[in-house]
């Protein structure tokens, strides 16, 4: 058997026997050992690889909650609001003003020759600019002949063209939806916010019936980004699975330069709870190193910026109306009970804290019903968990994966509208988990924010806001803690933190091969160090190749 | 919630209800007892929907095939879809039914039909178990979804009603209008509610004009004793339109609590002319224009005693009780 062993600058191994190493030897994929090359000498024969020797290893990143159907949307325009960068590396500079926006998308316009075809946008943020409103009559300044969408960065809200409303048959009087807002004339504006409205336009602009859904093209975009962001394990926490999904995620994954590990979870919707059970239980065998199934996730409430989170009082800061529940509350504790009595892990959507709430009330029955002692299941977001709520999902074994990202996108609209000062500054309150026991991890909702556990860490240390204050000065973590979230916190959430999460003995050869040390360097520039690549299962994935 | 259009769109009824209020047994009961009518019924998913094995012809994917015309597609999280789907039928049904999820609120089922033009929202049904009703009213997490759900209805239907006394049926419809007061609100047994009263179908009026046709069946698998004190016999009433009347007006008049009807259809002329169709279901109304060749007049539906039409229908002449 070959044995590589692999010199570096510096190795973070995240195993705190002996947290930095110069060499880790590599042998069939997976970690032989760690330490000084005198040390990992004794295996035997090795292949000495310097390539490194300049450069900083982390054990692979581990994105515990994103979509990986933002491989799909790659194929839309972006119109965002910030820089990001594409699954092939080219960094789409953010537009600033809707002018900004329509003059990209008339750019793309010219370069399209048949007329007809849609013109297909994602990623805009209205929050960010002056004239919030965004309307059918700026971008008809694009095209009137072809239709037009654009997708929000929050995934819940479009806008689209007039031609596109006339397709759909959505230009006229007598809409009476709160998801079609009217303009003076009676006819809709052309935002269009929530699925129901979004999709029955949006097909004929560009977005298929399954938004959700990955391809196999968008798969393949997907791990692009991974390679790009020193992602080697990622979730896709919302999957359908259909048959056709699941045939793809292995065939597609199995193929030998595919650069990640796929963890699709089965999301409850749309099915009863027993047959929910039936079809992990089903798809749980079929599962390969790369693409694992077996999860399941369990929406409990909306959004706190679309006022459709489910709060405890005094409920929304602007005095909106409480949100909608996703579930009943007996089907989860249906999923639960089961889920528990056949070992299927759960992972939970909440963002407002009653939902939460909800969600403990009935783990806490269901365990009593069904003792599990280590049933890892995770809230999902909780952004607005208190104190106490943690204090008790410690007792419960309950893990949290906190959305960091949220802060820098949305925390200034948190503060001034949706929870208000108080609540706003211990929104994702990574320190209070921590101090209280609740394993942690952090993610992007990728595509809703991008890919980057980097920016996620950097989120979570410095809680600053896009308008540049740091909100929740209490609830910052600390560098080291940051990156423990984003490698072994996020594989413990999964379960998996016996394979991969750390570079230690008999672990998965997955490293994120950085440009800088993460450890050394300033923790305002943790977001801005350079990601070279990553080591997948032994195989080595050059962002430049990806 | 008025509405004038120049087609006759598919009509569609929202049955709303938390888990456990009747909403399946209530399909179950329009799908035996569709008498020819084709329904399109639209479920979150087949779970608990117990259709007679007889009456299944075929299963493809999420649509059975029902003998008589009849099918049932489970749209999963994609209600939007089924309908334009629905609506696309090559031969399409007489009349669709949604069967919202146990949270959803059903009146922003009905806000969702408004962007489909050739469909139009025929009424709300929400479904409550008497005998829970109050006690999940009190739930921390549920009070509001469930009184969102009533306040979304046109006819609320207070279903297990064999289960508590008439006084706690009463106590419960008194709370109910503190939430709803311009919703019917009808007390039942097996959600077993006439087909006519929630579908667009004609009103029939009965020999003797008083018959309990929310009881015209009983389920096989019936085990509880049904006590006669609860059973809602209902009243119709056939009106004669002799004149041109302001159709917007009449069904406006018939739709108010101070008629009180459950259901009324039928067909006037107006000032101008034109012959139109009413529907009214509950609150709710709707003036579209007629068929051509039908004869003016309507029939109502409501609870014995429950109700009156003379007071009504004193302000429009040649309205009258045939």
């Amino acid at each position: 058997m070959l044995t590589t062993i692999y010199s570096a600058e510096n190795i973070i191994t995240m195993n705190p026997a002996r947290p930095f190493v110069t060499h880790v030897a590599v042998q069939d994929g997976r970690v032989l050992g760690a330490g000084s090359l005198e040390e990992l000498s004794g295996f035997g024969d090795y292949t000495l690889d310097d390539r490194f020797k300049d450069k900083v290893l982390m054990p692979g990143l581990v994105e515990g909650h994103s979509h990986a159907v933002e491989g799909k949307w790659w194929r839309y325009v972006y119109c965002g609001y910030f820089d990001r960068m594409d699954p092939h590396g080219k960094i789409w500079s953010g537009l600033q003003t809707i002018t900004e926006v329509v003059g990209r998308l008339k750019e793309i316009e010219q370069t399209l020759t048949d007329p007809t075809v849609p013109l297909t946008g994602w990623a805009i943020d209205p929050i960010y600019y002056e004239d919030k409103n965004i309307t059918r009559h700026h971008l008809d300044e694009v095209s009137t002949d072809r239709p037009i969408a654009i997708m929000h960065a929050s995934g819940h809200i479009m806008n689209v063209n007039t031609k596109a409303l006339e397709l759909a048959d959505y230009l006229r009087t007598g809409i009476e939806h709160d998801g079609v807002p009217l303009g003076d004339d009676g006819l809709p504006t052309g935002e269009l916010k929530g699925p129901d409205v979004m999709m029955p336009v949006g097909q004929y602009a560009g977005f298929d019936q399954n938004l959700f859904d990955f391809d196999e093209q968008g798969l393949v975009d997907f791990a692009r980004l991974c390679v790009r962001t020193g992602v080697t394990t990622a979730t896709d926490l919302a999957a359908r699975l259909g048959d056709d999904v699941v045939e793809t995620g292995i065939d597609v994954t199995a193929k030998s330069d595919f650069p990640a590990r796929i963890i699709p979870l089965r999301f409850h919707h749309g099915v009863t709870p027993q047959e929910l059970i039936d079809q992990v239980q089903r798809l749980a065998p079929m599962s390969t190193d790369r693409f694992r199934l077996g999860k399941i996730k369990v929406v409990a409430d909306g959004s706190i910026q679309g006022f459709s989170a489910r709060l405890r009082w005094p409920g929304y800061y602007n005095g909106a109306e409480n949100g909608l529940w996703y579930i009943a509350p007996e089907q989860m504790r249906e999923i639960y009970e089961k889920a528990l009595a056949a070992n299927i892990q759960v992972h939970t959507h909440t963002n407002g804290d009653e939902a939460t709430d909800l969600a403990l009330d009935i783990l806490q029955d269901a365990l009593r019903k069904h003792p599990h002692p280590d049933h890892r299941f995770t809230i999902q977001h909780g952004q607005m968990i208190n104190a106490a709520q943690y204090r008790r999902m410690a007792k419960l074994g309950v893990c949290v994966n906190h959305f960091a990202n949220h802060h820098f996108y949305w925390g200034d609209e948190h503060y001034r509208l949706t929870v208000g000062p108080e609540r706003a500054e211990r929104m994702n309150a990574c320190r209070t988990a921590l101090d209280n026991g609740v394993p942690l991890a952090i993610h992007s909702d990728a595509p809703v924010t991008p890919l980057g556990p980097l920016f996620t860490a950097w989120c979570a240390v410095n809680r600053i806001t896009s308008s540049g204050r740091t909100q929740g000065e209490h609830e910052k973590i600390s560098v080291a803690e940051a990156l423990y979230a984003i490698t072994i916190g996020a594989a413990y959430t999964l379960g998996m933190d016996d394979e991969i999460g750390s570079i230690e003995a008999g672990k998965h050869a997955d490293f994120a091969v950085l440009e800088k040390d993460p450890t050394t360097c300033d923790p305002l520039t943790l977001k801005d160090i350079p990601v070279w690549g990553t080591v997948q299962g032994g195989r080595v994935f050059a962002a430049a190749d990806a | 919630m008025p509405e004038h259009t120049t087609t006759s769109p598919l009509p569609v009824t929202v049955i709303g209800g938390y888990l456990g209020a009747g909403k399946t047994t209530l399909i179950n009961h329009l799908l035996n007892n569709a008498n020819g009518m084709r329904l399109a019924i639209l479920v979150n998913d087949f779970g608990d929907l117990a259709i007679d094995a007889a009456l299944i012809e075929s299963q493809e994917g999420d649509v059975i095939s029902l003998s008589g015309g009849c099918i049932c597609c489970s749209y999963g999280n994609d209600l939007q879809a089924a309908l334009m789907d629905t609506n696309k039928m090559p031969d399409p049904p007489d009349h669709v039914v949604i069967e919202s999820s146990g949270v959803a609120l059903p009146g922003a089922i009905g806000s969702a039909l408004t962007l489909i033009r050739a469909m139009r929202l025929h009424g709300i049904v929400t479904l409550a178990d008497v005998s829970t009703l109050q006690q999940h009213a009190t739930d921390k997490y549920l009070a509001d979804t469930i009184e969102r759900q009533l306040r979304d209805a046109d006819i609320i239907v207070l279903n297990k009603s064999d289960l508590v006394c008439a006084s706690e049926i009463d106590a419960v419809t008194t709370w109910v209008t503190t939430i709803n007061a311009n919703a019917r609100v009808v007390p039942t047994t097996y959600a077993t509610i006439a087909n006519m009263v929630v579908l667009d179908e004609q009103p029939q009026t009965s020999a003797d004009e008083q018959s309990p046709l929310a009881l015209n069946q009983q389920p096989q698998n019936a085990v509880r004793q049904n006590n006669d004190n609860h059973t809602q016999h209902f009243k119709t009433i056939k009106l004669a339109a002799t004149q041109p009347v302001d159709s917007a007006k009449l069904a406006t008049a018939l739709a108010s609590d101070k008629c009180g009807l459950l259901r009324a259809k039928g067909f006037v002329q107006n000032q101008s002319g034109n012959l139109h169709t009413i529907q009214v279901v509950g609150r709710r109304w709707a003036v579209t224009d007629a068929p051509t060749g039908v004869d003016c007049g309507l029939v109502c539906i409501g609870r014995d005693g429950q109700w009156q039409i003379e007071e009504i229908i004193a302000g429009f002449d040649g309205i009258s009780i045939a």
